[in-house]
């Protein structure tokens, strides 16, 4: 076989393969993650036991734990002092196990001033709280556009806020991840804290939705 | 380099990206050039760019909370209650004013 025949064969090759290629995305990536997962395993440098549970771990986290964490702020002054201060030991507190992780900032929404989270260089995320970020999170279209119309991005989430309150776009370029304090509903006056907890979405602690109403 | 809260600083105009060499920046594009205030001293953290290439990030580097005004970052967009924050490293940072 000739070299430029055997070029011509691989020409139509490829082409007659093309929608497996797209099925899988950057399959090179997935064969190289595979190659250096092995290699360190067979080195000694982890288990493979090691990677499900972490794995496992990371399922295990959900916003819930940051719900939570919203919602004794909102009922105790003190704590959410403590909180704005160090929110890595105020998780603490609560049970949640940060002890792998970056320095985490709460950051507190007010009737002046809300904020909202974006890592506009990869997807930087507060996982230890919130569990692993929405797909939307990680989109070049939310990265891109959070920090150039954020008043427009926000609602197309459904979050219409008054034009004089100020729109604090936070981006998590470096060691930080960045937890939102949302501002507690009207109406919920004695509520428990369970009770409040159930109010707290996701959205809320990235910045992208209030807190539901009661 | 160390700045109080309420300096006026510049993100430097470099782009060590443009060079030729492999390297591992935390200053976004957009900020490139542009004038903030110092909004608070988050500590001090390993070089990213040492730490990117299996180094040990020393010596340490300032982070700071910087913020900017929408409309100086995104020139024609109206200027109204619109701001962003970013953590960056003191040897991206120029006090000025």
């Amino acid at each position: 076989m000739s070299g430029a025949h055997h070029g011509d064969h691989v020409h139509t090759h490829d082409h007659a393969h093309d929608p497996l290629h797209a099925a899988e995305p950057r399959p090179e990536y997935a064969r190289l993650e595979r190659a250096v997962r092995e290699l360190l395993i067979a080195k000694g440098v982890f288990t493979a036991e090691d990677i499900r549970k972490q794995i496992e771990l990371m399922d295990s986290r959900s916003p819930a734990m940051g719900a939570r964490i919203v919602a004794r702020a909102w009922v105790d002054p003190d704590y959410k002092r403590r909180l704005l201060a160090d929110a890595k030991a105020a998780a603490g507190e609560l049970g949640v196990d940060t002890s792998n992780t970056a320095t985490v900032v709460a950051l507190e929404n007010t009737p002046a001033r809300h904020h909202m989270v974006v890592c506009t260089l990869c997807s930087c995320y507060p996982k230890a709280i919130l569990g692993v970020p929405p797909a939307w999170y990680k989109s070049s279209a939310y990265r891109a556009r959070a920090v150039k119309e954020p008043r427009k991005v926000l609602a197309e989430f459904g979050t219409v806020l008054p034009d004089g309150v100020e729109i604090r776009v936070v981006d998590s370029t470096a060691d930080m991840r960045y937890l939102v304090v949302p501002m507690r509903p009207s109406g919920t006056e004695g509520w428990s804290e369970e009770r409040l907890a159930g109010l707290v979405g996701r959205d809320s602690m990235i910045g992208t939705a209030l807190a539901a109403a009661p | 380099m160390t700045f109080a809260p309420g300096d006026k600083v510049r993100v430097r105009d470099h782009w060590p990206e443009a060079e030729g060499r492999k390297v591992h920046v935390r200053t976004p594009h957009f900020l490139r050039g542009r004038v903030g205030r110092v909004e608070r001293h988050l500590g001090a953290f390993g070089d990213p760019g040492s730490l990117a290439k299996g180094g040990d990030g020393l010596p340490k580097l300032g982070l700071y909370m910087v913020a900017f005004e929408r409309a100086d970052l995104f020139p024609g967009t109206t200027r109204g209650p619109e701001t962003l924050t970013a953590d960056l490293y003191d040897n991206w940072l120029e006090k000025i004013g």
